[in-house]
């Protein structure tokens, strides 16, 4: 017998849990992240943090509906946000609002979403970007579809899908993953590999030793890389987007990072959950080692950080009290936008639903 | 004017509309050079080459999810799947997202996308290769469903379909595909969509039906005629949203209905139409609406299938029996 095919998966971390960077900031510089960069990273993940927070305070409070946190998560999804191109198309799954705040979607928005209010579907910001995508993995196979469309028209711009460990389960997973290698597609998928698919663990999901592995059936290149290292996100992110942007076909990132929270504010983890799991990984988390980088560089001082913490949180309240303020929305909302032009047979529900009430 | 038979008809439709539009695409399982199974798709791939007629991986989820996306990005996908029967992993995709990407994007993304599939029985196909759930589909919010019963109706529907801004489930009757030929002006001439079609005018009776039934339908009818009962005979077409106002007005003046269809008769499109007119033709009625349809079984495998599917004489019953109500 001979080998006729060798594969290998590589994991990368450049920044640890104990804020060691593996190089050094004037080399970092050289390979685009600068010292302003890397507060912007800071700022943008205390933000959602902060947000995230509020959030679950709202749905506690009655004041918001089911919400997923993105606890723990932050490095992973603002840097996605940080790396793609505006005219890129993001194609979420549910628990990437940091991504969707980089790309311009409102935070108002986003509350509105999880608050049940019609209103929060429309994102604005990126007009293109996909919305909120619940049914697990479903939406890897639109980014087919959005990088084919790319392909087609010979436009630079690169697809971008996340989803989670469970996700990667899916046969619509598989599906794609197999597409976009047939056709070399200008995809990247990013898999959020956060240990828990509500109480099912990453080692009950699959036996691969790695999720990033799945690529190569597809056809192509998976990596892993430390979640929780914004950093090294970043730079295996653009690697990723600026070659498949180049032509170079697809690539998948297994992102390892830990879901802090519940699986959303409807679950409690502590039924199935090692609180000495949780423990450690809290050891872990993306914004402590990105703040004691910042720190031991002297790149901010302790009073800038309370500057920044107290400005991110004067930007969510005062979305949250527009989102409170929001006049509500009209019986009609149901019936808008199911087809372009409302057939005679919604009309009719349309009115019976205006004089009845 | 060319003599096309339905499958001629439906090819003609998207050569047509390829010419005219470049962000027309199809994409299949052995759409390309093989032209489709049934051949729905020849040439579309010699004409309008490889990166606009997709050979897809096996895959029926992918190849509606990948819809969506391009869909979203623009273009206007035609979608085969090869056989109804292997529909249902598409499902997901069309129930979860395309039917509901206009809604939940508050109309700023849309899903121009037609999803095309054979179906019904009647060719002595092997298993789920013969079932009709037009049904399941219709009961869908935010998709068209759209059923041709002969080529003039396939090509100009088909036409109105790739051009209708939000998604269309376009079932095609295989057992007429090549039943009968007739002249189609490939004109690029759409029919309306929402609509159905009257296809014989009558005073005694209302008789509905939709693809391939209808040409069982409309022999029962010239059978009918010959004994002295005059029936009107409708082509549903539009299986949603259902076209009220043809069907009630014709009630109003027969005061009589049989539905006819080869799908199984619970919770059926039959039964929907039935609903209606006792909703809101109860008073024009002289007689119990009565469907005659396949039953509520699996579809048989091929020898028992003539027994399955509704005949000329059952209709032809079903109809002197409410005339004599
Ligand atoms: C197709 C489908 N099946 C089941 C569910 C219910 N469900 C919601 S989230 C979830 C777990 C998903 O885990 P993972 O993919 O790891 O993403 P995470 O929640 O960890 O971000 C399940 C089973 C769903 N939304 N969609
Ligand atoms: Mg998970």
């Amino acid at each position: 017998m001979k080998t006729i095919a060798t594969f290998s998966v590589k994991y990368s971390q450049s920044l640890n849990p104990a804020a060691e960077l593996n190089t050094s900031l004037e080399q970092l510089a050289t390979a685009g992240i600068h010292s302003s960069d890397l507060l912007d990273f800071y700022q943008s993940m205390l933000l959602i943090r902060t947000f995230d927070t509020k959030a679950i305070a709202l749905q506690r409070t009655g004041r918001l509906g089911t919400y997923p946190s993105c606890l723990g998560q932050e490095a992973i999804s603002t840097a996605i946000g940080k790396t793609m191109h505006a005219e890129d198309v993001f194609i979420p799954g549910y628990r990437d609002a940091a991504t969707l705040i980089c790309r311009g979607t409102t935070m108002q928005q986003i509350l509105l979403y999880w608050g049940g209010d019609e209103r929060g579907m429309n994102f604005t910001g990126n007009n293109q970007d996909l919305p909120y995508n619940v049914p697990i993995a479903s939406q890897c196979c639109h980014s087919i579809g959005i990088a084919y469309a790319f392909k087609l028209r010979r436009e630079p711009r690169v697809a971008v899908v996340v989803c989670g460990d469970g996700g990667t389960s899916e046969g619509d997973f598989y599906e794609s993953l197999n597409a976009a290698g047939t056709w070399q597609l200008p995809v990247v998928f990013v898999v959020i590999n956060n240990q828990w698919a509500i109480s099912v663990p990453r080692s009950k999901q699959s036996g691969c030793t790695t999720l990033a592995q799945k690529a190569i059936a597809g056809g192509f290149s998976g990596e892993q890389v430390d979640g929780n290292d914004i950093i090294g996100c970043h730079l295996q992110l653009t690697k990723a987007i600026e070659n498949a942007r180049a032509g170079n076909g697809p690539h998948l990132i297994e992102a390892i990072t830990y879901r802090l929270s519940d699986h959303t504010t409807a679950d409690d983890a502590s039924r199935y959950r090692d609180a000495d799991d949780l423990q450690q990984a809290w050891r872990e988390e993306p914004l402590l080692r990105l703040r004691n980088l910042l720190l031991n560089h002297q790149l901010i001082s302790e009073s800038q950080l309370e500057a920044i913490q107290s400005q991110c949180n004067e930007e969510v309240e005062a979305c949250v009290a527009e989102y409170l303020a929001y006049p509500p929305q009209p019986n009609s909302a149901i019936f808008e936008y199911m087809y372009q032009q409302m057939p005679c047979g919604l009309k009719q529900q349309l009115s019976e639903l205006e004089t009845q009430r | 004017m060319p003599n096309l038979t339905l499958i001629e008809a439906v090819n003609a439709a998207m050569n047509f509309e390829m010419s005219a539009d470049k962000n027309v695409l199809v994409l299949g399982e052995d759409v390309g050079v093989n032209g489709g199974v049934f051949r729905a798709t020849d040439n579309l791939q010699r004409n309008f080459g490889e990166m606009r007629v997709i050979d897809t991986p096996l895959a029926e989820s992918l190849i509606c999810g990948m819809s969506i996306g391009l869909a979203v990005q623009g273009f206007k996908p035609i979608a085969e799947i090869q056989f109804m029967g292997f529909i249902y992993a598409a499902f997901d995709q069309l129930i979860c997202h395309a039917s509901r990407m206009r809604n939940r994007t508050r109309g700023r993304l849309s899903c121009p996308m037609v999803l095309r599939a054979p179906y019904g029985g009647g060719i002595r196909a092997p298993e789920h290769h013969s079932e009709s759930t037009e049904a399941i589909f219709a009961h869908v919010p935010g998709i068209r469903v759209v059923i041709p019963s002969s080529p003039a109706r396939a090509y100009g529907l088909l036409l109105a379909a790739i051009r209708d801004p939000d998604p269309v489930v376009f079932l095609e009757p295989k057992r007429i595909y090549r039943a009968q030929s007739e002249m189609v002006e490939d004109n690029g001439v759409a029919l309306p969509l929402d609509v159905c079609f009257t296809l014989r005018l009558g005073c005694d009776l209302t008789l509905i039906s939709w693809g391939a039934m209808l040409k069982e339908t409309l022999e029962a009818a010239e059978y009918l005629a010959a004994i002295g009962i005059d029936a009107e005979v409708i082509d549903l077409a539009s299986i949603k949203p259902i076209d009220k106002v043809t069907i009630l007005e014709s009630i109003q003046k027969t005061g009589r209905c049989v539905i006819i269809s080869e799908a199984p008769k619970s919770g059926s499109v039959a039964a929907e139409i039935s609903a209606i007119i006792a909703e809101e033709g109860l008073t024009s009625l002289l007689a119990p609406i009565l469907r005659v349809s396949g039953y509520d079984t699996v579809m048989p495998l091929f020898k028992l299938e003539q027994q399955y599917l509704p005949s000329v004489d059952k209709i032809v019953k079903a109809a002197q029996h409410v005339m004599e109500f």
